[in-house]
């Protein structure tokens, strides 16, 4: 037994010996690779720009090979937290930074807005009509002041629909959401005692004993497509992928508006946007707007610690707000305007590196 | 090995605490008894939340306990050999479904149901207690606490099902041969000989209701509010600590979750307590299963 033992013992240690400084040879090779050519920018945030960053990277990596993209899709609180504390390169969140947020910051943060969408009204009625509603009927519906569908104010919109005698179950995203912020948004600017009594938050408190809370866009749409008479907000692609009916929203220009990438885009177009980009675009004036409408930004510091990274960031933005727009609209995200495009490349200039 | 468990829970006692210290600071002990949660004007409150909890845990010790105890019951007494194999498989299958499953079905199969069929009946017949008035819409707390007795009924019975195994055959014995029937055997030689054991089962079952945080936030409709109606929704505190953390935008907001959870560690460890105090109380002199 003992002489078995003793034969065994000596190849094994050599197989292992050699496996091992195998497994060096590779670690070192791989590593040297990275140091040579490939630069990892690391970013962090918003769930709602996940899917144009993975189409983004993916596409930019083909022409770029010396970067590499790691995205934590982990919300927009988390992107700025990490942001501020300095883990990661870049920063995206639903909603602008705050001041106080941003007066805690080590630096100066820049807001570039990557991409744009619309808030779809969702709702379940039987026969699913197509439904005219304003901003002032939804944020009384949300308040507990109108509770069924045939309301006056609600068949005053809708002339020749039929409208039943049927409880109105609003619906609303439970947790922080961008969507949440740019719906709350909206009714604060409509109306003053939505302003006054719930704001505007990625979180806000909800009007008591009113409604049900979902997790997710993904929640909402769920819940609206179950629950007969209940009305909901989203992003247009949930609303699309479930097939549940949207309403056109009135504008201020009086026009009922369907809430299509183009009339997102002509909100973007007249929006009032100033040179920090902290914006917002609910209600915009153009005739064609959607009036529930909201970026999303990008969140960078203006000094970069690390010349490579720094350029490296700049460059993929530059592409992201110009080429890779074309892109991010297949994914039903409304394309920034030229006019925007060309001040957010002037503004990523001044970043230094 | 038994002192780990205890360094285990101070340090994440330690840590929740830590996390909360803005909030501990801003509110004091007011977080406990305000029903406040508005991030907008970042004022919170944990109250709604710890009676969402003990409210949907309550409903599901009330439908779980005599469901599982008559189980384990008719496991060990009455079932012949032919039916307890497979119907013991089928207990210990649902106990290994992933919440977030259950909280699927729950939410899509569960919930409307009961929107269509039970409720109506509730309301109908016992429409005059405030707990079965008013609207519903279907997710709400009776669904919360109906899905939660599902999850805790396999727990209950395996557990009750080996204490009641370890009764011993002579007790049973003795009754028959004092002239006892079946159900007699059952009440006073088994039951009441298992009591504190299956006291201990129910605790287990209770510890699991009070954290279940998945399918609780499918099926409960997240909308922190006091309410004696059950076909409200409301909302608990592992549910809303889940639903909040990915999207809480600063320091306080974040720290009054940290502090949730530790009011969560806290509701449990009371809840513990208090039910060892009321064995001690109640339990009368029973003799302990030897395991």
């Amino acid at each position: 037994m003992n002489n078995s033992y003793k034969t065994d013992y000596t190849p094994n240690q050599k197989m292992k010996k050699i496996i091992l400084s195998l497994l060096g040879c590779g670690c070192l090779l791989a590593v040297g690779n990275g140091l040579q050519a490939q630069t990892l920018i690391n970013g962090a945030g918003s769930t709602f720009d996940y899917p144009a960053f993975t189409k983004w990277f993916e596409a930019y990596g083909e022409t770029h090979p010396d970067v590499r993209f790691n995205y934590q899709s982990i919300g927009s609180g988390g992107g700025q937290k990490q942001l501020l504390n300095q883990t990661v390169d870049f920063g995206a969140s639903d909603a602008p930074m705050k001041d106080e947020a941003m007066a805690k910051a080590p630096g100066k943060i820049l807001h570039f807005p990557v991409v744009a969408g619309g808030v779809a009204i969702m709702y379940n009625l039987p026969g699913a009509p197509k439904l005219k509603l304003d901003g002032d009927t939804l944020a009384n519906i949300y308040l507990g002041n109108i509770r069924k569908w045939n309301d006056p104010k609600i068949t005053a919109l809708n002339p020749g629909v039929d409208l039943p005698d049927l409880a109105i179950v609003p619906v609303y995203r439970t947790e922080g959401s961008g969507t949440t912020f740019i719906f709350t948004d909206y009714l604060s600017a409509i109306n003053p005692v939505w302003a006054d009594t719930v704001g505007k938050s990625t979180s806000v408190k909800w009007p008591a004993g009113i409604g049900l809370g979902a997790k997710g866009s993904e929640g909402v749409a769920g819940q609206v497509k179950q629950i007969s008479g209940a009305i909901g907000y989203g992003e247009l692609a949930y609303a699309d992928q479930s097939k549940i009916p949207y309403a056109n929203m009135k504008n201020s220009s009086g026009n009922f508006i369907s809430p299509a990438p183009d009339s997102v885009s002509a909100a973007l177009a007249t929006a009032h946007i100033p040179d920090d980009f902290r914006f917002s675009m609910v209600n915009a004036s153009g005739a064609d707007a959607y009036p529930i409408a909201g970026a999303s930004w990008v969140l960078v510091y203006q000094q970069q610690k690390s010349a490579d990274h720094g350029k490296k960031l700049v460059d993929f933005l530059k592409w992201a707000v110009t080429d890779g727009q074309k892109i991010s609209s297949t994914l039903d995200y409304a394309p920034l305007p030229d006019s925007v495009q060309q001040r957010e490349l002037s503004v990523l200039d001044t970043i230094k590196y | 090995m038994a002192l780990a468990v205890f360094v285990l829970v101070a340090l994440i006692g330690y840590e929740l605490a830590r996390g909360s210290q803005p909030a501990l600071h801003k509110f004091g002990w007011h977080f406990l008894f305000s029903s406040d949660w508005d991030p907008g004007s970042d004022n919170y409150g944990a109250l709604p939340f710890i009676f969402g909890t003990l409210v949907s845990s309550l409903i599901a010790l009330v439908i779980a306990v005599p469901i599982s105890v008559a189980t384990a019951v008719y496991l060990t007494e009455l079932a012949p050999l032919w039916v307890r194999q497979p119907l013991i498989m089928f207990i210990e299958l649902l106990a290994a479904i992933p919440s977030v499953i259950l909280g699927f079905w729950g939410l899509f199969v569960m919930v409307p149901w009961l929107h269509d069929h039970l409720f109506p009946g509730l309301r109908s017949m016992l429409g005059f207690l405030p707990l079965f008035r008013g609207p519903d819409y279907g997710p709400c707390m009776l669904a919360a606490g109906i899905i939660l007795a599902i999850m805790i009924v396999p727990i209950i019975t395996s557990v009750s099902r080996e204490i009641l195994r370890s009764v011993p055959g002579l007790q049973r014995e003795a009754a028959y041969a004092l002239g006892a029937t079946r159900w007699e055997v059952t009440r006073i030689a088994v039951l009441s000989y298992a009591k504190k054991g299956i006291f201990g089962a129910v605790i287990l079952g209770l510890g699991r209701a009070l954290g279940e945080t998945m399918a609780v936030t499918m099926v409960i409709g997240n909308s922190p509010q006091f309410v004696a109606s059950l076909f409200q929704p409301g909302s608990t505190l592992a549910s809303w600590i889940a639903n909040q953390f990915t999207e809480a935008i600063g320091d306080l907001f974040y720290s009054s979750l940290f502090e949730l959870g530790l009011v969560l560690l806290g509701v449990t460890v009371l809840v513990n307590i208090f039910a060892q105090l009321l064995l001690k109380t109640f339990a009368g002199p029973s003799v302990k299963p030897q395991h």
